[in-house]
C-alpha cells in the first residue's frame, strides 16, 4: 500500500511536482499517466527515497520514505527509468548482487535468484555478461533485481520503454500475475492504450498535479468521454485551464 | 557489515573482469615507472663510461711533426686516424659533421718545441653540438696534460722542482656514500610508486560515482534497503585492494629493475633489497586510504565519466608537486613536513634507500597524518554520497 499526501519537489525554478496525492492499494495495478515531464518519475523518486519532498509526505506499508526511508525501502521493489546493469556480470551475478544486498538469508539467495530467474523467463541467458544485452532482455534482468527480495511493493518507471510487442507483453503478464499475488504494482507510462489494458486505478499527472484520479470506470464518466485517450486529454486540458 | 563485504567483493569481481582497470592497475602504473627508470639510468651509465674508459677517435693533421704527442694521446685511450688535407677542410669538416674534433699540427711544431716558445697546435670542435663539447673536452684535456708533462720535464732539467708550479694541492673528499648518491638519482622512484597506486584505484573511483551514475546503475542501486555509508566504504576499501596490488608489482618491479642495473658503475648502491620493499609497502599503505577517497571525491563531483577521468589525471599529478619542490630546494627532513602526506613518504623513501637511520617519530607521524586526512576525505565521501546531486 502506497500512500502520496500533497507532495511538491522543485529543481531550482523548475516546480517538477506541485501538491501530487494518490493511494495504490494492495492486490491492485494502479498507473501513473501522463505526458513527457508531467512529473511522473520525479513523484516515483520520492517514493523510492532517492528524492526528498519538498513539502508533504509519502508512506509505503505505513514506513515514511523520508523519516523512515531504509524500512520504506525494505517493502519496495523498484525499477528506475532506463536502469542500468554491470556489464561485466552475469544477469545471474547481477540479480544475486542485490539479493545479497537486501539482506536475503546467505543459504537462500541461490534459491531465490533461480526462482526469480525462472519466473521472469531469462534462463536462456542468464549466465552471460549483460555487456551486449539487448533492452528487452536488460528490462527483464532489471526486473528480477527489483523483485528478488519479493517486495510488497513494487514501482515501476516506464517499463515498457523500448521494448518489442513480446517483451510488453510478457511484461504484462508477469505484472498481472504480481497483482493475483496481492501485491500493489504502481507503474508509470505515457501510452494511454497500456494503461487503459493494465489498470485498475489510474492518475493522471499533467504539469506536477493531478489531473484526475479513480477507477477507469469512474474517470470515463467524470470526464464524460468513453474513448480513454480522449478522457485522458480532457483531463490534461482541465488541469490546463486552471 | 554484510552490504560492506557484498559491495566490496562485487566490486573486486567486476572490476578484476574489466579489462581496462585491470591494464591501469597491474600494467601501466607498475610497469612505466620501471621502464622509464631503467632507459634514464642507462643513459647516464652510458654517458659516465664514455667520459673515461671509451677509446676516442682523433683525426690530427700533421701527425708527422710531433710523434711524442701522438704516442701520449695513444696512451690515452685516444686513437689517431688521419684526418683531411688541410686546416680549411678541418674546419669544415667538423662544421659538416664529418668529425667532432679535429687537431692540427703545423710544420714548424717540432722547431717551436726546441726554440722553447709556445708551439702552437690547433683544436677544431663545434661547441654547439654535445658530442663536440665532449670530444672536445677530452681532447683539451689530453693536450693539457701534455703540457704539464713537458713543463716539468723542461724544469727538472734547469734543475728546478718541478712542484713549484703546484703552490696548492687539492685533495677533494666526497663524504657521500654509495647509497647516498644513489638517493639522488632514486628520488624519484618515490613518485613513481604514488603514480602506480593512484592509477590502481583510478577506474575504480571513477565507476563508483560517474560511472554508476552513467550506466543507470546508481540509482536502482540506491533504492535498496541499505545505507549509503556502506555501500561507498564498499566501493572505497575495493579501490584500496586494487591500489595495494599496484604499489606490490611497482615495488617489485623495481626491485627486480634495480637488481640488473650496473648501478655500481655509477657508483651507487641503492639501499633497496627486499626488506626495505617490504618497509616501503608499509610506509605507502596509509597513502592508499587517502588517495582512493581523494579521487572518489573528485569523481562525484564530476558529471561524467570523462569528465572524471580529466580531472582525475590532474590528481594524479598533485602528488608530485610536493616532492618536485623538495627535489629543487633539497631541504633535510624536518619534523613539519612529515605532516604532509606524499612529502613524508618521498623523505623517508629516500632515507631509507640511502641506508640512514630511520627516525621513528617521523615514520610515526606520517603514518598518522596520512591515515588521519584518509578519514576525513572517506568520511566527506560518505556525506557527499547523501546528496541528491549525486543521481546527476
Amino acid at each position: 500500500m502506497i500512500k502520496v499526501d500533497g507532495i511538491h519537489k522543485s529543481f531550482g525554478k523548475v516546480r517538477a511536482v506541485q501538491g501530487v496525492s494518490f493511494d495504490a492499494p494492495d492486490g491492485k495495478i494502479t498507473g501513473l499517466l501522463g505526458p513527457n515531464g508531467a512529473g511522473k518519475s520525479t513523484t516515483l523518486r520520492v517514493l523510492y527515497t532517492v528524492l526528498k519532498p519538498d513539502e508533504g509526505s509519502a508512506s509505503i506499508d505505513g514506513a515514511d520514505v523520508v523519516t523512515d526511508s531504509l524500512s520504506a525501502r525494505q517493502k519496495i521493489g523498484a525499477l528506475p527509468h532506463s536502469a542500468g546493469l554491470y556489464p561485466h556480470l552475469t544477469a545471474r551475478e547481477n540479480v544475486a548482487y542485490y539479493a545479497n544486498l537486501c539482506g536475503i538469508d546467505k543459504s537462500e539467495v541461490d534459491d531465490r535468484v533461480a526462482s526469480i530467474i525462472r519466473l521472469l523467463e531469462i534462463e536462456e541467458f542468464a549466465d552471460r555478461r549483460t555487456k551486449g544485452f539487448s533492452q528487452g532482455q536488460r528490462t527483464k534482468v532489471s526486473l528480477a533485481r527489483a523483485l528478488v527480495h519479493d517486495p510488497q511493493n513494487v514501482i515501476l518507471d516506464e517499463p515498457t520503454n523500448g521494448l518489442d510487442v513480446m517483451a510488453t507483453r510478457s511484461l504484462r503478464r508477469l505484472i498481472l500475475k504480481l497483482k493475483d499475488a496481492g501485491r500493489c504494482v504502481l507503474f508509470s507510462s505515457h501510452v494511454m492504450q497500456e494503461v487503459a489494458a493494465l489498470c485498475d486505478d489510474i492518475c493522471i499527472i499533467a504539469n506536477g498535479q493531478v489531473a484526475i484520479d479513480g477507477s477507469v470506470e469512474g474517470i470515463r464518466e467524470r470526464t464524460g468521454q468513453s474513448d480513454l485517450e480522449e478522457a485522458f486529454v480532457t483531463a490534461i486540458q482541465m488541469v490546463g485551464d486552471e | 557489515m554484510r552490504t560492506f563485504l557484498t559491495v566490496f567483493l562485487k566490486e573486486l569481481l567486476d572490476n578484476i573482469r574489466d579489462r581496462r582497470t585491470l591494464a591501469s592497475a597491474l600494467l601501466m602504473g607498475p610497469i612505466f615507472g620501471p621502464v622509464l627508470f631503467a632507459v634514464v639510468i642507462n643513459m647516464s651509465i652510458d654517458r659516465a663510461l664514455d667520459d673515461a674508459e671509451s677509446i676516442m677517435e682523433l683525426p690530427v693533421i700533421g701527425q708527422e711533426y710531433a710523434p711524442n704527442l701522438m704516442r701520449f694521446l695513444e696512451s690515452r685511450n685516444i686513437d689517431i686516424v688521419a684526418g683531411p688535407e688541410d686546416a680549411g677542410g678541418a674546419a669544415q669538416a667538423v662544421k659538416n659533421g664529418l668529425h667532432d674534433v679535429v687537431l692540427v699540427v703545423p710544420e714548424n711544431f717540432g722547431e717551436q718545441l726546441a726554440d722553447t716558445v709556445p708551439a702552437r697546435v690547433e683544436l677544431y670542435s663545434d661547441e654547439a653540438n654535445s658530442q663536440g663539447e665532449k670530444e672536445g673536452r677530452r681532447a683539451r684535456s689530453a693536450l693539457r696534460a701534455y703540457n704539464q708533462q713537458l713543463a716539468s720535464i723542461r724544469l727538472s732539467a734547469r734543475g728546478v722542482n718541478p712542484l713549484l708550479l703546484r703552490p696548492i694541492n687539492i685533495d677533494e673528499v666526497d663524504v657521500s656514500t654509495p647509497s647516498g648518491r644513489s638517493a639522488m638519482l632514486l628520488g624519484m622512484m618515490s613518485y613513481f610508486f604514488i603514480f602506480a597506486l593512484l592509477m590502481g584505484g583510478m577506474y575504480l573511483a571513477i565507476d563508483t560515482t560517474a560511472g554508476e551514475r552513467e550506466r543507470g546503475s546508481l540509482e536502482p542501486l540506491l533504492s535498496l534497503p541499505v545505507t549509503r555509508g556502506q555501500l561507498i566504504l564498499g566501493k572505497i576499501m575495493a579501490a584500496c585492494v586494487f591500489m595495494a596490488a599496484s604499489l606490490i608489482l611497482s615495488l617489485l618491479s623495481f626491485y627486480v629493475v634495480l637488481e640488473f642495473m650496473p648501478l655500481e658503475q655509477l657508483g651507487m648502491t641503492p639501499n633497496f633489497g627486499l626488506p626495505v620493499v617490504a618497509a616501503a609497502f608499509f610506509l605507502l599503505l596509509p597513502f592508499i586510504l587517502l588517495g582512493a577517497s581523494l579521487m572518489t571525491l573528485v569523481a562525484s563531483f564530476t558529471k561524467s565519466y570523462k569528465e572524471a577521468q580529466t580531472w582525475l589525471s590532474v590528481v594524479l599529478i598533485a602528488p608530485t608537486l610536493p616532492i618536485l619542490v623538495v627535489s629543487i630546494l633539497t631541504p633535510r627532513p624536518k619534523l613539519e613536513f612529515m605532516f604532509v602526506p606524499s612529502l613524508s613518504q618521498h623523505l623517508i623513501l629516500v632515507d631509507m634507500v640511502k641506508n640512514e637511520p630511520l627516525n621513528g617519530l617521523h615514520v610515526a607521524i606520517s603514518v598518522c597524518s596520512t591515515l588521519v586526512f584518509g578519514a576525513i576525505l572517506t568520511w566527506v565521501c560518505a556525506r557527499l554520497y547523501q546528496r541528491e546531486g549525486l543521481l546527476g
